[in-house]
């Protein structure tokens, strides 16, 4: 059975901030259409400041989670303050103590995480939000390995279909958050959160895939 | 964009230091430098009253600590909601042993900042009652009410939850007083021009010239209609049927108005407007117990303006004319 190890692999969240950080242009574009245009400032804001705390540190991949969940939470307000600070939190929470990390793990961890922002937030799949992404990913995960595929196909279903979901945001309206005030003039573009939750779960699953043994 | 500002990224810093600075003799910096404080907050054995909310909205909502008000304000960047752990910092700086309300605006970020904040609080031993603002009319239909943003009827909110916390009030009773106030209010916003994000520096929405919108958010959230601009006469009536058409007042009712400017609308023109508000208020059987015109809740240096209606009963009246000490009101 492929797993992959949990105290080695806090370099996957300093590889997730990278991504973030070269991202924080477009991300604040796309959100610019149809709300502040803050979102990639502010997710380069607190992505960078975990990955200063992490940095030179060898720590596991549980507590370097821990350690962007409570930097997001605690420094970066706004909505995806909350929702990913409580998405990272919920994740390094299920890998306490975990040497290995198998499928089932990995699997328990994202609907821990997933748990944690439907518990704060109130959105559902459809009303283009990373709910968008995050569903369907953590479904095709989960679909994957019932039907037998390995660790390491599951995670490419994964990233598949986040980026399906990001994509399927182009056509919806938004029903929450500040461009839902723009009924259907919200057609049309991506949702900024749906897009950087593709991001943090392609990096997550990559970082995975590397390490698997 | 011609701006007083240094950094971008610090505009909210910088506010809050010279803020502190012109009104030490009301308010305090928290040991959280997103947290202001009433200068004497907490204060043992009164019912702490709380807010926050992005800046840029100034005098909201830091404007409104002082005493027999707010006890403290969590601060957010531009228009983005203070983190959980600032609304959590402001209960503690406010906390006087009898419990926390925190009367805030309905927003995505606030409402799960807050209630994250209140989770902290709980942990710690602080009971926390929330009041959530719904009163700006045309953010969703009369049956959606819940789904209505606060705008600057949580002035009103404050300032009645402020005076009955003052008058040693039960947690519980500040609440629904509190409650009270904002289910009284309706606003409408009108915008003429739009704002722009230091950061982002462009504006986020566009009025065309010879254009303005009504029922415009306080971020610029799109209103109900586009429509050619009109004469401040017609604008103030047409503002006035949507919030008392909602509203659906008995005649003779007693009201408070408040009239505020968005940012870069100049006073005067507030007046204009406000000459025709109190007729036509007073044109539907109604009776004005107080006004307030000025710039009490902007959206950076928007054009535009809102007006926002309370219905009063004995006890509001009392409450409201009760005296406050912070920088925004009289």
């Amino acid at each position: 059975m492929q797993t992959f190890s949990n105290t080695s692999s806090g370099d996957i969240v300093l590889a997730m901030a990278d991504r973030i950080i070269e991202n924080r242009a477009y991300l604040s574009e796309i959100d610019g259409k149809i709300g502040d245009g803050d979102h990639g400032v502010n997710m380069a804001k607190g992505f960078s400041m975990a990955a200063e705390r992490l940095k030179g540190r060898k720590v596991s991949l549980g507590e370097s989670f821990d350690t962007l969940g409570t930097v997001l939470m605690t420094e970066i307000g706004g909505s995806m303050g909350p929702l990913y600070g409580v998405m990272f939190t919920e994740f390094a929470e299920k890998l306490e103590g975990a040497e290995a990390i198998d499928a089932k793990a990995f699997s328990d961890m994202l609907h821990a995480g997933l748990a944690g922002i439907q518990s704060i937030g109130s959105a559902k799949v459809g009303d283009k939000t990373l709910l968008d992404t995050f569903v369907p990913a953590v479904e095709a995960f989960d679909m994957a390995t019932a039907s037998g595929k390995s660790f390491s196909d599951a995670l490419q279903a994964l990233v598949i279909a986040a980026e399906q979901g990001r994509d399927s945001t182009i056509d919806l309206v938004a029903k929450i958050g500040r461009a839902s005030r723009l009924g259907d003039r919200s057609l049309g573009v991506l949702d900024a959160g749906a897009t950087s939750c593709a991001i943090i779960l392609k990096e997550l699953s990559l970082g995975a895939s590397d390490k698997l043994h | 964009m011609q701006r007083f500002i240094n950094n971008p990224d610090e505009v909210v810093e910088d506010t809050v230091k010279g803020f502190v600075k012109a009104h030490s003799d009301i308010v305090r910096l928290a040991e959280n430098p997103r947290v202001i404080a009433a200068r004497n907050a907490p204060y043992q054995g009164k019912v702490g009253v709380i807010t926050g909310g992005g800046s840029g909205h100034e005098p909201a909502f830091i404007g409104y600590t002082g005493k027999n008000m707010l006890d403290a304000v969590a601060v957010g960047e531009l228009f983005s909601s203070p983190t959980a752990k600032s609304f959590y910092d402001a209960v503690r700086e406010a906390n006087g042993g009898k419990g926390v309300v925190c009367l805030y605006g309905n927003y995505a970020g606030d409402n799960m900042n807050v209630k994250m904040a209140v989770k902290m609080a709980a942990k710690e031993g602080i009971e926390v009652a929330t009041v959530v603002a719904n009163d700006d009319v045309c953010s969703a239909p009369p049956e959606e009410r819940k789904k209505r943003r606060g705008v600057a009827g949580e002035i009103f909110m404050w300032k009645i939850g402020g005076a009955r916390a003052a008058s040693g009030a039960s947690l519980e009773e500040v609440r629904a007083t509190a409650q009270k106030a904002i289910d009284n209010c309706r606003s409408i916003g009108v915008g003429l021009g739009p704002c722009t994000l230091p950061a982002v520096g462009h504006p986020n929405f566009q009025i065309e010239p010879g254009t303005m919108e009504v029922g415009i958010g306080h971020h610029g959230e799109p209103g109900v209609r586009v429509e050619p601009l009109k004469t401040a006469d017609a604008i103030a009536r047409d503002m006035c049927r949507i919030v008392l058409d909602d509203h659906a007042l008995p005649e003779g009712t007693e009201v408070a108005v408040l009239v505020s400017g968005l940012g870069a609308t100049p006073l005067n023109e507030l007046y204009i407007l406000n000459d025709t508000i109190e007729a036509e208020i007073t044109g539907r059987g109604l009776k004005i117990y107080r006004t307030y015109v000025g710039n009490y809740f902007t959206s950076l240096e928007m054009v535009g303006a809102t007006l926002t209606v309370m219905a009063l009963d004995a006890e509001l009246k009392e409450l409201l004319d009760v005296e406050v000490h912070c920088t925004a009101l009289l």
